[in-house]
């Protein structure tokens, strides 16, 4: 009967681990992994691989709008996400209008928008064009099929559109040959509707993890060429450019912490049983 | 009542129709009107934003004035937002300025943070709330096992039997199945669920049965 309770307590303190014993476990977990790299290679999958196959597609005289609507809290999955698709379109000499929907999303991706266009010796203005935020999101949107220069009559250091040599002949949706809309909400479907639908213009969305199972009804049905879902979608276009950067080293964080819920998960559910047979017998 | 009822309910029906027939018809007069109504819409919300910041002024202006509790953060807030703004308005934005300093190293690491903190929930309600009391939480605790090991690199590696027996499907590909057929048929069920709400939705509004968007009194 004593070894019974002493059996029994084993189990009840395999179901009731303190949450700060979890938390120290997930820190590490997260933490850990930035300083010891396994290298793991990340499989790409065919929502990725098809929007990477599209840029790639694309010539110098093509256009992709590169849309940051997000904020800094879903930064670290989308911001990497944005950098590996505007860094695939500079490699490509793919002019690029960069904006946002967002007011925290010009701030964001300006560093990142820098430091690429550094990287592969591109120039505001020429290759690209910063137009920072706008408000009034849909109707921004809606604005665009009209004329891109009404809708951002100055880009984000308050050069006007019109003067910038890379919007030469890019008036509207008709120059624009690709849409990637980064954003940790529904907005992606805003585009859908009022970008896709009227103006036939391709567009793929990155989202974050969250979001990502709403986006697969849209990939099925074609309305999206592609989707960057999550970190492991950063990280695995990173792969296909192979300029491996912050996606593929939190991929490794995003591996242990994944194992180490599981590990915890099944932890919880041995004791749960062993308690229920107990309680059986 | 005609202020408050009557012509809110006018604006509505009238906009209604008016933007139900724009969209079919592809004429000059019709692209116009819609342009128009861009425009407005910008200007509308714009000021909207206004009536957001005399807002956020008033209410922490209030809670100052009568010390409420918790009042110093009221004052941190007023205090950081106008010295935001003239960061902003005397230096710049650019990289390197004060408003991006602060921007990057205090609003970013905040919000951040405060999102990162739902690793640690998740984990530990999972721990406890993930049991396989039932043959559905069963089903759905095997499905989010496999959709997390789809999502790692890991979960490829551990698929030791895709080496073995190339035929037979890898965690990944168990995980993108999952995500494909089974999660897609219920989000596309209840899109068009959504879909189907919002129209039945603006139809009661420009019709005038759904008034509950004009308040209470």
């Amino acid at each position: 009967m004593a070894k019974q309770q002493q059996e029994k307590s084993f189990w009840q303190k395999l179901i009731g681990i303190d949450r700060r014993v979890i938390y120290l476990i997930i820190a590490l977990a997260m933490i850990l992994p930035f300083f010891f790299q396994m290298g793991l290679p990340i499989p790409v999958t065919d929502e990725v691989k098809r929007v990477y196959d599209y840029v790639e597609g694309l010539t110098p005289t093509d256009c992709v709008v590169l849309s940051a609507d997000f904020s800094p809290s879903v930064a670290p999955e989308l911001s990497p996400m944005f950098e590996a698709v505007f860094r695939h379109c500079l490699k490509n000499k793919v002019k690029v209008l960069v904006i946002s929907l967002l007011p925290q999303g010009p701030g964001l991706v300006e560093p990142v928008v820098q430091q690429a266009a550094r990287d592969h010796r591109a120039t505001n203005g020429v290759d690209y064009a910063f137009l920072g935020y706008q408000y009034g999101f849909s109707l921004v949107i809606m604005r665009m099929m009209e004329n891109i220069e009404a809708a951002f009559p100055n880009d984000y250091y308050g050069t006007k559109t019109s003067d910038l040599p890379v919007m030469k002949n890019i008036h509207n949706y008709e120059e624009i040959d690709l849409i990637v809309s980064l954003t940790g909400s529904s907005n992606h479907r805003v585009w859908l509707t009022y970008a896709h639908e009227p103006y036939n213009v391709p567009v793929a969305p990155g989202v974050t993890a969250v979001i990502a199972a709403d986006v697969y009804p849209y990939l099925q049905s074609k309305q999206f060429i592609g989707m960057l879902g999550g970190l492991k979608g950063a990280a695995e276009y990173e792969t296909l450019i192979e300029e491996k950067k912050m996606a593929s080293m939190g991929m490794e964080a995003q591996n242990w912490a994944h194992i180490v819920i599981i590990l915890f998960i099944i932890i919880g559910n041995i004791g749960f049983f062993a308690i229920k047979r107990q309680e059986r017998a | 009542m005609l202020w408050k009822k009557q012509i809110p309910l006018a604006i509505a029906f009238i906009m209604g129709l008016i933007f139900g027939i724009q969209y079919f018809v592809p004429h000059r007069i019709s692209d116009q009107f819609f342009q128009g109504y861009l425009d407005w819409g910008i200007v509308i919300g714009i000021f909207g934003s206004m009536l957001g910041f005399i807002s956020f002024y008033r209410a922490h202006g209030m809670r100052v004035k009568k010390k409420a509790p918790a009042w110093p953060y009221s004052l941190i807030a007023i205090a950081v937002s106008i010295f935001m703004a003239l960061a902003g308005f005397i230096q710049g934005r650019e990289t390197g300025t004060i408003y991006s300093n602060m921007y990057f190293y205090v609003l970013v690491s905040i919000e951040g943070t405060m999102f990162s903190l739902l690793a640690f929930y998740i984990s530990s309600a999972a721990y406890r709330a993930f049991r396989a009391r039932s043959a559905q939480a069963t089903a759905l605790l095997i499905a989010a096992i496999v959709v997390m090991l789809g999502r790692v690199p890991l979960g490829e590696q551990l698929s030791f039997w895709s080496n073995i027996w190339p035929s037979l499907p890898s965690i990944t590909n168990i995980s993108d199945w999952i995500l494909n057929v089974p999660n897609m048929a219920a989000k596309r069920s209840m899109e068009l669920g959504i879909g189907l709400g919002i129209m039945m939705l603006s139809l009661k509004i420009v019709l005038g049965i759904e008034r509950s968007y004009m308040g209470s009194d």
